[in-house]
């Protein structure tokens, strides 16, 4: 590698830094898909039209998922030497009150929380925004810091989301991006780099939590004329987006990381194999590889180097169980995605017979920080077993929803109370389900536990791709075991009889159960048979497939008994077990519910307490949905 | 979305060959030019390509993305991901089920202006429940939501 090409890197480097702390106004939207889904769309035209009809001299840029995702739509002002300030929930007509501000050269009011530095966590150094702090409006807005949604985090794979602009390969080098490829590409050899991985002790992300450097080591050692690298960005768990965060919010980290496994484990070629539902995600990644390539990074004689390395997309198509490294690669390779038996391993023989290396989106986007900072570094965080940290998608009924990203053995209360901000509308916490489909439910009593590899699985679950699922007392653990056999089952591949007939079994029995038809006698039967389909299902789909009826058997069958015996839904969900009713002493009659019912199923005056005819009722919960006082019950 | 003609296929499969695409983008590409996999578009790649119409069909119906129907003007995805689910996503399929007239939820109305599909996670579980219209995610959404949008969508010229 040539002393011209690193002089590159630094001067892109050095334009990127004006481009994150400008000379004059920027306004930057959070638009990454659920940013868009809460309506930052019409924000952005809005930002738009409104600079360019006000003649505002301010610059408008988009950024990824900054985690917040309660707060969406997230817009982010930078006014030179004042701090970076975020306004949350913008609407279009809130966009026009921060633009008459700007114009008027004033700060505009509402935001929600300031950023006075900039950490570069590759670098080890910060910068300052701007030293305004100081006026009266400004301090009294709470600096990200103090914010309790990020007081326990620690961000690494998630270290520029929400912060750059994913469309920008300058911004992504000034934070320190591309310079742990460019060192190593002069300074290490393949071998040193499997050895700082391996030391460092990154587990894959993805699911299993395979030793990252171990699964290089292997595929490096493996003699072949080729070999293959592939991204897996199929992210299917239900529950789970951090892989679409970081691909949407931070494409350049992710490329980073396959190179720097791509040289580790002598491939010259690599595949990102994408979800079909995640459309955006392969745009940005789209354009991140063209810069990629313009810049060097990407191709042929990497840096000058000698290094040649080029990534191509796949696209998925829908099928859950290509998720599974055989089944993703015989997808790569045009066919239906069954997996087959393993071993060999991919790394020994994978796409098209070659051996392959295949990691996670979030494995990947850790890589480089692992590589800049050092092994040591990352391995002083996290527990004994699991280093570094982990990402979860914190949703369901928490109050404060959302991306964290935080040391592997935090406590699940420390991330559902203290970072999550605890159980929406008073209600109580009941569980909270890990690990989608192939994971299972921890109950409340385990609140304390640590979240690392070995500890989930101990208490049943597994860390899968990182989905904490809260539910209250208002969610149904018997239906939602049900839900997830009911998804396995249509995601099965039908390849081994375990799986194709076993978990249809079992969700016929959990239907039953749910509307009221089931015995006593099935739950040894149930139990039996999800002992049976873990030991003989071929790959990883079949034999977790049980785990969610197993956890809620262990933790919740007092549940199940009472959908049995008492032919109740205790939760209150299940259609054939409960009756809407209209609690007389809270009803106002104000008649929502009425005119809400599809079913002319609510009867009552004005101002007098409504009535549920049990008789025509559909049970669809409309008038649930819209009463303003909580008064329907089940 | 085109109708189906063998001009746009042949173009689209001479494409495919020059690239060395695999099977499954072949399909892709088909579908993203028809909107759906015309049962004589198979036919023709199987005589042009010498593939078995088996394993197009295995392939076809392997997957979800592929469509083996012609879909209604408007697409409507009702996200049943875990998230969606715990906060009343079938609740908003069977309601949109209901206003269109279609059995089980899922299907394409009789006056071929919409497709009810459900999808397994559209990854803004921050956003729960969620619908995708076409290319739009609405987030946070109930069943009054859900009715304005069908009324919207029925009075737009797509």
């Amino acid at each position: 590698m040539n002393a011209k090409a690193i002089k590159n890197v630094q001067g892109l480097k050095k334009e990127g830094l004006v481009s994150l702390f400008p000379d004059k106004i920027k306004i930057i939207v959070g638009s990454a898909s659920c940013g868009l889904a809460a309506g930052a769309g019409p924000v952005f035209e809005a930002i738009k039209t409104g600079v360019k009809e006000k003649r505002i001299k301010a610059r408008v840029t988009r950024t990824g998922c900054i985690g917040l995702c309660h707060q969406e739509p997230l817009v982010d002002v930078i006014i030179p030497d004042k701090p970076r300030l975020t306004y949350g929930k913008v609407t279009p007509q809130a966009v026009k009150k921060i633009l008459d501000a700007l114009k008027k050269g004033k700060v505009p009011q509402g935001a929600f929380a300031r950023i006075d530095t900039e950490e570069f966590l590759l670098e080890g150094t910060s910068r300052t925004y701007g030293t305004d702090s100081e006026d009266p409006q400004i301090a009294q807005i709470p600096g990200f810091d103090v914010l309790s949604f990020y007081q326990k985090q620690s961000r690494i794979a998630l270290r520029n989301c929400g912060f750059i602009d994913p469309g920008n390969i300058l911004e992504y080098m000034a934070k320190g991006g591309y310079t742990a490829l460019a060192e190593l590409l002069q300074s290490k050899s393949p071998q040193q780099v499997v050895s700082e991985i391996e030391r460092s002790g990154l587990r894959g992300r993805g699911g299993a939590g395979f030793l990252t450097g171990r699964k290089w080591k292997m595929c490096r050692a493996a003699h072949a004329d080729k070999k293959y690298l592939i991204c897996n960005a199929d992210e299917g768990d239900p529950g789970a987006y951090m892989d679409r965060s970081i691909l949407e919010g931070d494409p350049h980290t992710v490329i980073e990381g396959m190179l720097i496994a791509g040289y580790a484990i002598g491939a010259a070629q690599g595949y990102i194999y994408v979800r079909d539902e995640y459309p955006l995600a392969i745009e940005r990644l789209q354009k991140a590889l063209k810069q990629a390539r313009t810049h060097g990074l990407l191709g042929d004689d990497i840096l000058k180097s000698g290094f040649s390395f080029d990534i191509i997309i796949n696209r998925g198509a829908g099928a859950f169980v290509c998720g599974e490294e055989t089944a993703l690669i015989k997808s790569i390779e045009g066919d239906w995605g069954e997996p087959r038996q393993r071993p060999p391993y991919p790394a020994q023989r994978g796409l098209w017979g070659k051996p392959t290396v295949i990691n996670n989106v979030e494995t990947l986007a850790t890589v480089p920080a692992v590589m800049h900072n050092g092994a040591k570094w990352f391995s002083a965080l996290g527990t004994q077993h699991s280093k570094g940290t982990k990402v979860f998608s914190l949703v369901g009924k928490v109050n404060r929803i959302g991306l964290v990203e935080v040391p592997m053995g935090t406590s699940l209360r420390d991330i559902i109370y203290d970072i999550g901000g605890g159980i929406p509308d008073g209600r109580a916490f009941k569980a909270v389900q890990t690990g989608g489909p192939s994971g299972g439910c921890i109950p409340a009593e385990l609140i304390d536990l640590p979240v690392d590899y070995e500890a989930l699985s101990r208490a049943g679950s597994i860390m899968g791709s990182g989905g904490l699922i809260v539910m209250d007392d208002k969610t149904c653990m018997v239906d939602v075991a049900k839900y997830f056999l009911d998804f396995l089952e249509n995601e099965s591949c039908g390849k081994c009889t375990p799986c194709r007939v076993g978990v249809k079994r079992m969700r016929e029995l959990l239907d039953a159960i749910c509307s009221g038809s089931g015995i006593i006698e099935d739950l040894a039967l149930l139990e039996k048979m999800a002992l049976n389909i873990k030991d003989s299902a071929l790959c990883g789909l079949g034999k977790t497939a049980p785990n969610p009826v197993l956890s809620t058997l262990k933790y919740f069958k007092d549940e199940y008994l009472a959908h049995i015996l008492l032919k109740k839904c205790p939760a209150g969900v299940c259609k054939n077990l409960i009756t809407y009713a209209i609690d007389p002493a809270v009803c106002t009659g104000c008649g929502a519910c009425l005119k809400a019912c599809p079913a002319d199923a609510i009867k009552g005056e004005k101002k007098k307490a409504h009535k549920v005819l049990t008789k025509k009722c559909i049970k669809c919960g409309a008038c649930q949905e819209v009463c303003p006082v909580g008064a329907v019950v089940t | 979305m085109e109708s189906f003609n063998k001009t746009s296929l042949n173009t689209i499969i001479q494409a495919h060959k020059k690239q060395n695409g695999s099977l499954v983008s072949l399909l892709q590409d088909i579908q993203d030019t028809f909107g759906y996999l015309p049962r004589e578009a198979l036919q023709h790649v199987n005589t042009v390509l010498d593939i078995p119409l088996s394993k197009l069909f295995s392939i076809a119906t392997f997957y979800n993305a592929f469509n083996l129907e012609p879909q209604g003007k408007n697409t409507l995805s009702v996200c049943l991901g875990t998230a969606c689910h715990v906060k009343g996503g079938e609740n908003l399929i069977a309601m949109m089920g209901r206003a269109l007239g279609l059995d089980n939820s899922e299907g394409t109305s009789a006056d071929g202006k919409f497709t009810i599909k459900k999808v397994r996670c559209l990854g803004c579980c921050s956003m729960a429940p969620v619908v995708k219209a076409n290319d739009d995610i609405h987030g946070s959404m109930t069943q009054t939501k859900t009715a304005n949008l069908l009324k919207k969508l029925k009075k737009s010229k797509r």
